[in-house]
């Protein structure tokens, strides 16, 4: 196998996500729905209720819209990650998962492939995204939109694998709520993404631990961060290390002898 | 004589404590059209999920074109094409999309890909559909984009799941005489897996698998006149009967 097969292959998967988020035009105005909701209705709510100190990487008193940017940034890749392992369960019982298994190319290979093509989606609809905020004066600086698209590649490759790794659980599409209860929410509200880290060490040690150790709180801050032309090196090391894991994982998931695959009998009879 | 498409060898598969196939054991030579046939449960999904490489193989032996699957497995996927029994095409693309991606998965280059495109589905009829999406095609034209799509990039073995399942009478048969040409004219290996005994042209092999088991192998004529069988029917109850009072 040459490289260019790979290639060829790579921009194959890529070019397939992209052409059905495409063709799936209610798919891109309801994901991008969710995150300006929280920006124009919660955060302006709250924007009275929270005061956010200066702390890095900001340099002056923000308002509470401009701090709750980047949570959305990753609540839209959250979701994406998680929809992308709803497409896994969807394509698994449409068989086209199996058509790309059957492919002559390694299994490592096509998940990852098929895991950047999501990603890149995602970071699509991040960009559309921080275009409508910059609308409404959330303006960091304009190296930032340069910086961020590493962080959000990164953050969006660790969530679309933790997607992964739960497809290889589900066995159904009805499974995809108990995802959202047990997966999203807690993903997203034990995090950095509403509130920054000392404030919910004032209400709770508990809540401060769990979210301090929450990937999607690394992946958060290192979007932050990065916003602002700064890397938060601890961040992305935790976003990389979580990837690593969630990503070896799935692999060994999806591996036809050791996976769940023959224990759900995915074949038939 | 040259290499078989696919071989078999002492396969066994269980599902835990089931046992799915037990000791099966043939092959298919290029140019040979060879039916799997057996009832629900015979363990013909097993078979394929094996061969398709969806599940590893603990026990036993396959081999396409002398590549174990094991072992060499990219080199005898690359020789392998399959037309699932559940349609796998992406019914929000069109014909050329879904295609396309297929050849992306097989590293074709776009102008070789569109090539061989055009000529799979001119041969099925089908390249005046080529920009219509999936969603509006009957599910006997499907399965023609499915053909098509499993013959792309011009494989040595074709697997066929219960292809003609859920279609009407003339897909069915257009189907039928289909592979059967390209057996004729190409040498394409087919394992075709059925359970419908009209499917099943003189000229072909016949597998008979029940309940894990290789019941009967052969060319249909020679096993007719073995079993003193009328018609493939007749063949199969009384390939099928003997298991049951062994």
């Amino acid at each position: 196998m040459s490289i260019v097969h790979y290639w060829r292959a790579l921009s194959g998967i890529a070019g397939r996500e992209l052409l059905r988020f495409l063709y799936q035009r209610e798919r891109f105005v309801s994901a991008l729905v969710r995150p300006l909701v929280w920006l124009f209705v919660f955060a302006a709510g709250f924007r009275a209720a929270l005061g956010v100190a200066i702390m890095p990487p900001y340099e002056t008193y923000i308002l509470y819209e401009v701090y709750i940017t980047p949570g959305l940034l990753g609540m839209i890749q959250l979701f994406n990650g998680m929809q992308s392992s709803l497409s896994m369960v969807y394509d698994r019982e449409m068989g086209s998962m199996r058509i790309l298994m059957v492919s002559p190319l390694p299994r490592w290979f096509l998940l990852c492939a098929k895991l950047l093509a999501g990603t890149l989606v995602s970071i699509l609809q991040a960009y559309v995204f921080l275009a409508i905020a910059w609308a409404y004066e959330i303006q960091p600086p304009w190296q930032g939109y340069f910086y961020v698209a590493p962080a959000l590649l990164l953050s969006g490759m660790m969530l679309g694998a933790l997607g992964l790794l739960l497809s290889t659980f589900i066995r159904q599409l009805e499974n995809f709520a108990g995802v959202m209860n047990f997966v999203i929410f807690p993903l997203f509200f034990m995090s950095t993404a509403l509130y920054p880290l000392w404030k919910i060490k004032e209400s709770s040690e508990i809540l401060y631990t769990l979210a301090q150790y929450n990937p999607f709180s690394q992946a958060v801050e290192a979007i932050r961060f990065a916003l602002y032309q700064q890397w938060n090196w601890t961040a992305l090391a935790a976003t990389a290390a979580s990837f690593l894991l969630f990503i070896g994982a799935a692999i060994l998931g999806y591996n036809p002898s050791k996976g769940m695959m023959v224990k759900k009998g995915g074949g038939g009879d | 004589m040259s290499v078989a498409a696919l071989t078999v060898t002492n396969l066994s598969f269980a599902y835990g404590e089931k046992k799915a196939l037990d000791r099966v054991e043939f092959s298919v030579a290029e140019g040979e059209c060879a039916i799997l046939l057996g009832p629900n449960g015979a363990g013909k999904s097993t078979l394929f999920a094996l061969i398709t490489r969806l599940y590893d193989t603990r026990q036993g032996e396959i081999e396409l074109c002398g590549f174990s699957l094991r072992k060499q497995s990219l080199q005898a996927l690359a020789r392998l094409g399959v037309v699932f029994q559940q349609t796998t095409l992406d019914p929000d693309l069109t014909v050329t999309e879904n295609l396309r991606y297929h050849a992306a998965l097989h590293g074709m280059r776009r102008k070789t890909a569109d090539a061989r495109i055009q000529e799979e589905l001119e041969r099925l009829a089908m390249f005046d559909r080529r920009f219509e999406k999936v969603r509006f095609l009957n599910g006997g034209h499907r399965r023609r984009v499915e053909i098509a799509r499993a013959l792309l990039h011009q494989p040595k073995l074709l697997l066929l799941d219960e292809p003609t399942v859920g279609l009407d009478a003339p897909s069915r048969q257009a189907i039928v005489s289909h592979v059967h040409e390209l057996v004729a004219e190409q040498h394409l290996a087919v394992l075709w897996a059925t359970h419908l005994f009209d499917e099943v042209a003189a000229e072909d092999s016949l597998l008979v698998l029940d309940k894990g088991v290789i019941k009967g192998r052969g060319k249909l004529e020679s096993l007719l006149a073995e079993h003193q069988a009328g018609n493939v029917a007749d063949l199969f109850a009384r390939l099928t009967n003997q298991g049951a009072k062994r």
